[in-house]
């Protein structure tokens, strides 16, 4: 390793540096007086990028303020105002964000237009138009409906496609930008470079023991999200790969502890309380390998017509055979033992299919596997006494594997 | 060779029960205090149970601590999760059992052994409580009924009468209501049995109805909901008077594998 290496950043720092200026990015643009969009994590960042348009994550918000402990408070204000605490709590803490103009776990700007697409979530449609509707406020929606079919076909590409064209032409009009084909072409090339690199970085938990602890990819993501078409974020991953690589060869990590046991974790993150659930996994040397979660924003594509296709993969638009082979690879891929799958109360896409996809998963693969519930936001639907007998129970019925038959 | 005495202690959220076990084999001593988790519960099951095995905690080789305060006894040797010792402990009466239903204070648990007594695969309640020891508590506070005799009023009943509320305080409306309306106590109690019985069977079928069937925990002592999960799976349900101790069985069964490896 060279003196100047050795000096460089870690990628983490790199890491955490983008996501804050991608925050300063869209405060500076709203001072400036430009339009600003509120935008679904899986809308096609392409086009704005390409565009120049500033646009900031309610998701990642909403992740970020429940992470921080104030799901609850943002919660409770939106069920004050009448939504009911059935919907989902990024939902909830948006809607209270909208609301309130501020909190102090994370601010960012108010939006001038929503940018919605329902391949990761329908409830999504409902969320940002009364957003749009409070506002007043535009808002384009990307509609890419649930696939039955395990491959994208040629008519569901046409209809994804001729919305993103509309797309462009909306925003143009709203925002006073003029799409250019040829930085589009750098957008593009850009964002599979950084797709590749996050896939890259996020597939070293392959080897054993792991050179990172799984929950890392919790907190990286987020730049996955709302960067993945800036030549910063693809030579971030790419460090991180490498630190990666570096790590595997020294035998280091940064799980701390000896890794015992592995497993796959399904479902979005229990932001509340992704402390408690690390400390618990750590107490019994289990760490998380797999996850299909962070990999969801790698999206990866040759062309554009490609691109249609690669944003209709998204997890919870694809059919249910097609979402078991991405866990049951991710099991094979990793050497899972086990398997602790989150019942989300938030989700009722991801969590609807769970105890079938959970009864496959066994099947199809032979490792034990557990429920807990919880929520990605509100604290209020997990305990950590259930989760931790859960866990344990897992970690014994694993231990047994291992041992032939004895704990 | 001396003999060696092993501990298992199960500190559920509602009981605290203690065993004793002499070379792994024989109970000596056996105690259930009728509170749990952060009271004198514990302290208390242990103690009767070592005077009635005629015993000091000197004359303990190891001790396993189970149930949902498990963490909380500091003499143990090793916590372990209530599942395993639910699954050995049951083992030991039942060396053919391969599904074991394990209703607790607090919680419901379908499991999967195997052979030798190992947790193969278990699936718990989620969401909520109903279904649960505390669900019957509830309900025979408000019926005015012991809950050691819910299961001899509910057998007389004779109108079929249907509790649907999952949640167990609207379900302790839909109670008081039957009784504002003079329905037959047997028939509402029955009623609350098979509540009880329809939950706990969705549990058990994801996990896999394998005979034998076996039934431990608290609630396993009640035969109206042990004769309402049988209608429910249609399958023969067994159980034994320790029902209640299972946990603490596989616990004091831990602790002599313990001191053997």
């Amino acid at each position: 390793m060279s003196e100047q290496k050795s000096k460089s950043p870690k990628a983490k720092y790199l890491l955490r540096d983008i996501l804050a200026d991608h925050y300063k990015i869209a405060w500076d643009a709203k001072k400036r007086g430009e339009k600003v969009g509120w935008c679904a994590s899986n809308f096609p960042q392409e086009i704005c990028e390409t565009l120049g348009v500033p646009v900031v994550y309610p998701e990642n918000q909403a992740a970020a303020i429940a992470a921080k402990g104030a799901g609850q408070r943002m919660c409770e204000h939106s069920e004050a105002n009448g939504y009911s605490n059935d919907i989902c709590a990024y939902a909830r803490i948006s809607l209270a964000y909208m609301d309130l103009k501020e909190c102090k776990e994370l601010d960012m700007p108010q939006p001038d237009f929503m940018l919605c697409c329902n391949n990761i979530c329908n409830q999504m449609i409902k969320w940002y138009e009364n957003i749009a509707k409070e506002l007043d406020i535009p808002m384009i929606l990307i509609d890419i409906p649930y696939n039955t079919e395990f491959e994208t076909s040629e008519d569901r590409v046409k209809y994804i496609r001729a919305q993103f064209d509309e797309a462009i032409v909306r925003l143009e009009r709203i925002t006073g930008k003029k799409f250019s084909r040829e930085r589009f072409e750098e957008v593009m090339k850009i964002s599979q470079e950084s797709s590749k690199a996050w896939l890259e970085a996020t597939e070293y938990t392959k080897y054993s023991p792991s050179p990172l602890n799984g929950f890392d990819l919790f907190n990286h993501m987020a730049v996955a999200v709302c960067a993945r078409g800036k030549q910063e974020a693809a030579d971030a991953f790419k460090l991180l790969a490498e630190e990666y690589e570096q790590s595997v060869k020294e035998g280091k990590s940064t799980y701390r502890g000896e890794e015992k046991h592995r497993i796959l974790f399904e479902g979005i993150a229990c932001w509340p309380y992704l402390r408690h659930k690390l400390t618990t996994l750590m107490e019994y040397n289990i760490n998380m390998v797999g996850t299909v979660y962070a990999e969801a924003f790698g999206v990866i594509y040759n062309n554009v017509d490609e691109m249609m296709k690669a944003y209709s993969y998204v997890p919870n638009a694809i059919s249910f055979e097609r979402a078991l082979k991405m866990r049951v690879d991710a099991v094979t891929k990793n050497n899972c033992e086990g398997a602790v799958i989150h019942t989300n109360r938030s989700c009722k896409q991801w969590s609807g299919f769970m105890y079938e996809l959970e009864r496959r998963l066994r099947e199809e693969t032979g490792i034990p596997t557990v429920t807990f519930d919880g929520d990605q936001a509100d604290p209020r639907n997990f305990s950590k006494a259930q989760y931790d007998t859960r866990i344990q129970g897992l970690y014994e019925v694993m231990e047994a594997n291992k041992r032939g038959g004895n704990l | 060779m001396s003999d060696i005495y092993t501990m298992g202690v199960d500190i559920g959220s509602t009981a605290s029960k203690c065993i004793i076990l002499e070379n792994g084999k024989e109970i000596v001593g056996q105690s259930v205090i009728s509170v749990g988790a952060g009271t004198t519960g514990p302290n208390r099951a242990m103690k009767e149970c070592l005077e009635k095995a005629d015993k000091t905690f000197e004359d303990i080789d190891s001790i396993v601590a189970t149930g949902y305060g498990r963490n909380t006894l500091k003499l143990a040797d090793k916590q372990m999760s209530e599942l395993s010792c639910h699954a050995k402990g049951a083992n030991l009466i039942f060396p053919k059992a391969q599904t074991l239903i394990d209703i607790g204070g607090q919680d419901a648990k379908a499991l999967r052994i195997s052979s030798n007594g190992r947790l193969m695969n278990f699936v718990m309640n989620d969401k909520c409580a109903a279904g649960t020891g505390r669900f019957l508590d509830v309900m025979s506070r408000v019926l005015e009924i012991d809950v050691s005799n819910l299961a001899d009023t509910g057998e007389k009943w004779k109108n079929r009468i249907d509790i649907s509320s999952t949640c167990t305080v609207f379900a302790e409306s839909e109670v008081i209501s039957h009784l504002s309306n003079e329905v037959d106590v047997c028939d509402i109690v029955a009623g609350i049995h098979r509540s009880v019985a329809s939950r706990v069977a969705g549990l058990v079928k994801r996990v896999g109805v394998v005979p034998p069937v076996v039934m431990t925990g608290g609630v396993a002592q009640n035969s109206g909901v042990l004769k309402a999960l049988e209608d429910e799976l249609k399958v023969s349900i067994e159980t034994t008077e320790l029902a209640q101790l299972i946990g603490a069985l596989g616990a004091s069964l831990y602790a002599y594998e313990l001191l053997k490896s």
